[in-house]
C-alpha cells in the first residue's frame, strides 16, 4: 500500500476543490442566468474535457505546459523550477480537467432557482451579493456541493492526464491511480488490489453522499 | 407626495402610458392578458426598462432615461407582491418578512403579520402554508420593505374564490394603515371595482380610459375595451340581521335592501354591486309590487347610451347608482336632474360575489 500515493491524491483532490469551489459558484451562476452571444461555445469549451480522451487533453496541457512555451517559461522565471511534473503542474491540469464536473451541476443548482424568487430579492432590497449569499446559494447549495463531490472523486480517478502532464514522481505527482498501475507493471498485485479497493470505497462513499443529497433536494422543492 | 410613471416601448410589447397615483390612492390597472400591465408594475420595481421612462415617486426619481437615471430594483423603495407570491422556500414566513427589513427585527416582523391576519404561523416555512397565507405573507413582506409605493400583481388570482373574498376584505381593512400609493394589477373589473379609488384601463399598451372607479365604470368606451357590457354601480351598506326566511337585510343611506343571506356578522360594511339593467325607476314610491328593494334617490346625470337607452345616474345619498332604461321611458317620466325617483332593485339581482366585507371600524368608502 503507496500512502505517499493516497496522501498525494487526496492533497490535490482537496487543493482542485478549493480553487474550483469559487469558480463553480460565480461561473455556475453566471451561466445559468446571463444570456449572451457565443455562450453555447463557452459551455462547449466548459464540457470539453468531458468528451476529449485524457491524452489529448494531456498533450495539449504537456505543450502548453512546458519549458518552451510562454506559461512554462514564465512559471520558471517566478518560481526558478519547470511547471511540468510538479505538483502544481498537476493541480493546474486537473482544475482545467476538471472545470465539466464543477461547473455545470451548480450551474443547474441556479437554473432551478425561479426567477421571481431572484427578482423578488431584488425588490426585498438586497443587493446582489447579498441576494447570492441569503437566497441563492441556500437554494443553490446541493448543486454546488453534488459538484464540488463529483470533482473531489473525479480528481482521485485520474490517471491519463497525470500520467502526461506529471509523470510519476513519488511524493510530487505520483498519485494512487499511477500507483496502482506501477504496482501491476511490477507485479505486485496485492498492493494493487489494497490500493484499488481503498479508492472503490471512497469514490463509491462520495457518488453515494451526491445521490442521498439529490434525492433530498427533489424534496425539499417538490 | 404621488407615484409618477410614464413608459414607453416598442418590444417586446407595445407601450405607451403615463398615469399618477397619489398618496394613499390605491389604483388599479385593468386589462387583459398581454395587455402590458404587469409589465408597467415591473418598470415601477426596477425589473425591465422599457426604451423611454420616467418613475418617480415623492419627488425622487427612480427611473429617468433622459437624464440617464436608473437605480437598481434593490435601491428602490418598492414592495412587490408577485402573482405567484414568489416567497423565499427556504425561509419561514417571519424570515420571509425580516428578509426585506433594513434591519431585521423579530418583533416587528411578528407585528407585521399580525397586521396580515397571520398570528402564529410565523414559524412556518411557505410549503406549509395554504395559497391565502402564502399570500398573507407576500404582502407582509412587502410591507416590511417600508415600501414607498406597494405594487400588487394579480395577487388573488391564484386563491380559490372563497379565499379570494376573504382576502379582498383584508386589503380593505389594511387600507387605513397605508399612507403610500398603491398599484393594483388585474384582469378582472369587479376586483378592480371593488378595491381601487381609481381606474386605468389599459389595451394593448394604451390607455383608453382612466378616471375613479364610478366613472370608468359607467363610461361606455371603457366598458367595451373590459369586454363587459354590463354597467354597474356599487353602493355602500351596512349589514343589519339575517333574517330566518333567508334574507339578510343591509341598510344604504336611504333605505334597506335585502339580499339572499350573506356570511358575514351583522355590523359588517359591504359593497353591493348594482347592475344598471336590473334597476327600474319610478316617479311615485311603488305599492303593490313583488320588488322588495325600493331606494328613494335624486337624478344627478342622464348620459345618451348605447343605441335606445340612456343611463340614468341616481343619488343614493353620498353615492351614486346607474339604471339603464330606454330613452322613451325616461322621456315619458320626463326625468330631469334634481328629480326624485324611486330605484327598483330585485333582490336576486346582486350575486354573491359581488359582495365584499370589511370590519366596520375601517374605511371601506374613500
Amino acid at each position: 500500500m503507496d500512502w505517499t500515493a493516497l496522501e498525494l491524491s487526496l492533497r490535490l483532490a482537496i487543493w482542485t476543490v478549493v480553487v474550483l469551489l469559487p469558480v463553480s459558484i460565480l461561473m455556475g451562476r453566471f451561466l445559468a442566468f446571463r444570456q449572451f452571444r457565443g455562450k453555447a461555445w463557452v459551455e462547449a469549451l466548459v464540457m470539453l474535457p468531458l468528451v476529449l480522451p485524457p491524452t489529448v487533453l494531456g498533450f495539449y496541457l504537456l505543450v502548453s505546459f512546458g519549458r518552451n512555451s510562454p506559461i512554462g517559461q514564465a512559471w520558471q522565471n517566478m518560481f526558478g523550477q519547470q511547471l511540468v511534473f510538479s505538483f502544481e503542474g498537476l493541480l493546474l491540469a486537473s482544475i482545467l480537467f476538471n472545470l465539466p464536473f464543477a461547473i455545470q451541476p451548480a450551474q443547474r443548482g441556479f437554473q432551478a432557482i425561479p426567477t421571481e424568487v431572484r427578482e423578488a430579492a431584488a425588490c426585498c432590497g438586497m443587493s446582489p451579493w447579498r441576494s447570492l449569499w441569503k437566497v441563492e446559494l441556500p437554494l443553490a447549495w446541493p448543486g454546488v456541493v453534488t459538484a464540488m463531490v463529483l470533482t473531489f472523486a473525479h480528481t482521485l480517478g485520474e490517471f491519463g492526464v497525470v500520467l502526461m502532464v506529471g509523470g510519476s514522481i513519488p511524493g510530487e505527482t505520483r498519485t494512487i491511480a499511477i500507483s496502482i498501475y506501477d504496482r501491476v507493471q511490477a507485479f505486485d498485485t496485492d498492493a494493487a488490489a489494497t490500493m484499488s479497493a481503498v479508492l472503490v470505497a471512497i469514490s463509491l462513499f462520495t457518488i453515494a453522499v451526491t445521490f442521498s443529497l439529490s434525492a433530498r433536494v427533489g424534496r425539499r422543492l417538490g | 407626495m404621488a407615484l409618477e410613471v410614464m413608459a414607453r416601448a416598442t418590444t417586446p410589447i407595445p407601450l405607451d402610458i403615463e398615469f399618477r397615483v397619489e398618496r394613499g390612492e390605491l389604483l388599479a390597472l385593468v386589462g387583459h392578458s398581454g395587455s402590458g400591465k404587469t409589465t408597467i408594475l415591473r418598470t415601477i420595481a426596477g425589473l425591465w426598462l422599457p426604451s423611454s421612462a420616467r418613475v418617480t415617486v415623492d419627488g425622487s426619481t427612480w427611473l429617468d432615461s433622459k437624464s440617464g437615471v436608473n437605480l437598481p430594483a434593490h435601491r428602490r423603495r418598492a414592495g412587490l407582491v408577485f402573482q405567484n407570491y414568489a416567497l423565499f422556500p427556504h425561509m419561514t414566513a417571519a424570515r420571509n418578512v425580516m428578509a426585506a427589513m433594513d434591519s431585521p427585527d423579530m418583533r416587528e416582523a411578528e407585528r407585521i403579520l399580525d397586521l396580515v391576519n397571520l398570528h402564529g404561523l410565523a414559524d412556518r416555512k411557505p410549503a406549509a402554508l395554504s395559497g391565502g397565507q402564502q399570500q398573507r405573507v407576500a404582502v407582509a413582506r412587502a410591507l416590511a420593505r417600508r415600501p414607498q409605493t406597494l405594487l400588487l400583481d394579480e395577487p388573488f388570482s391564484a386563491v380559490d374564490r372563497a379565499t379570494r373574498e376573504k382576502l379582498y376584505a383584508e386589503i380593505i381593512a389594511l387600507r387605513s394603515h397605508l399612507e403610500m400609493p398603491v398599484v393594483l394589477v388585474t384582469h378582472d373589473v369587479n376586483e378592480a371595482q371593488l378595491l381601487a379609488d381609481r381606474m386605468v384601463v389599459i389595451e394593448t399598451g394604451r390607455v383608453v380610459a382612466e378616471g375613479t372607479t364610478a366613472e370608468v365604470m359607467c363610461d361606455p368606451q371603457a366598458l367595451h375595451a373590459m369586454g363587459i357590457r354590463e354597467m354597474a354601480a356599487m353602493l355602500p351598506a351596512i349589514l343589519r340581521e339575517h333574517s330566518p326566511d333567508g334574507l339578510s337585510r343591509l341598510d344604504t343611506e336611504t333605505g334597506p335592501l335585502f339580499l339572499p343571506t350573506l356570511h358575514n356578522a351583522p355590523g359588517t360594511r359591504v359593497r353591493v354591486r348594482i347592475l344598471a339593467h336590473e334597476v327600474i325607476l319610478s316617479r311615485k314610491r311603488p305599492e303593490g309590487l313583488s320588488a322588495q328593494n325600493i331606494l328613494p334617490g335624486i337624478v344627478t346625470r342622464i348620459v345618451p347610451g348605447a343605441a335606445s337607452g340612456v343611463i340614468v345616474h341616481v343619488a343614493i345619498g353620498d353615492h351614486e347608482i346607474l339604471a339603464r332604461i330606454t330613452r322613451r321611458a325616461a322621456e315619458q317620466l320626463s326625468l330631469q336632474p334634481g328629480d326624485t325617483v324611486h330605484a327598483i332593485v330585485k333582490s336576486m339581482s346582486v350575486a354573491r360575489d359581488h359582495i365584499a366585507g370589511a370590519p366596520q371600524e375601517s374605511q371601506t368608502n374613500r
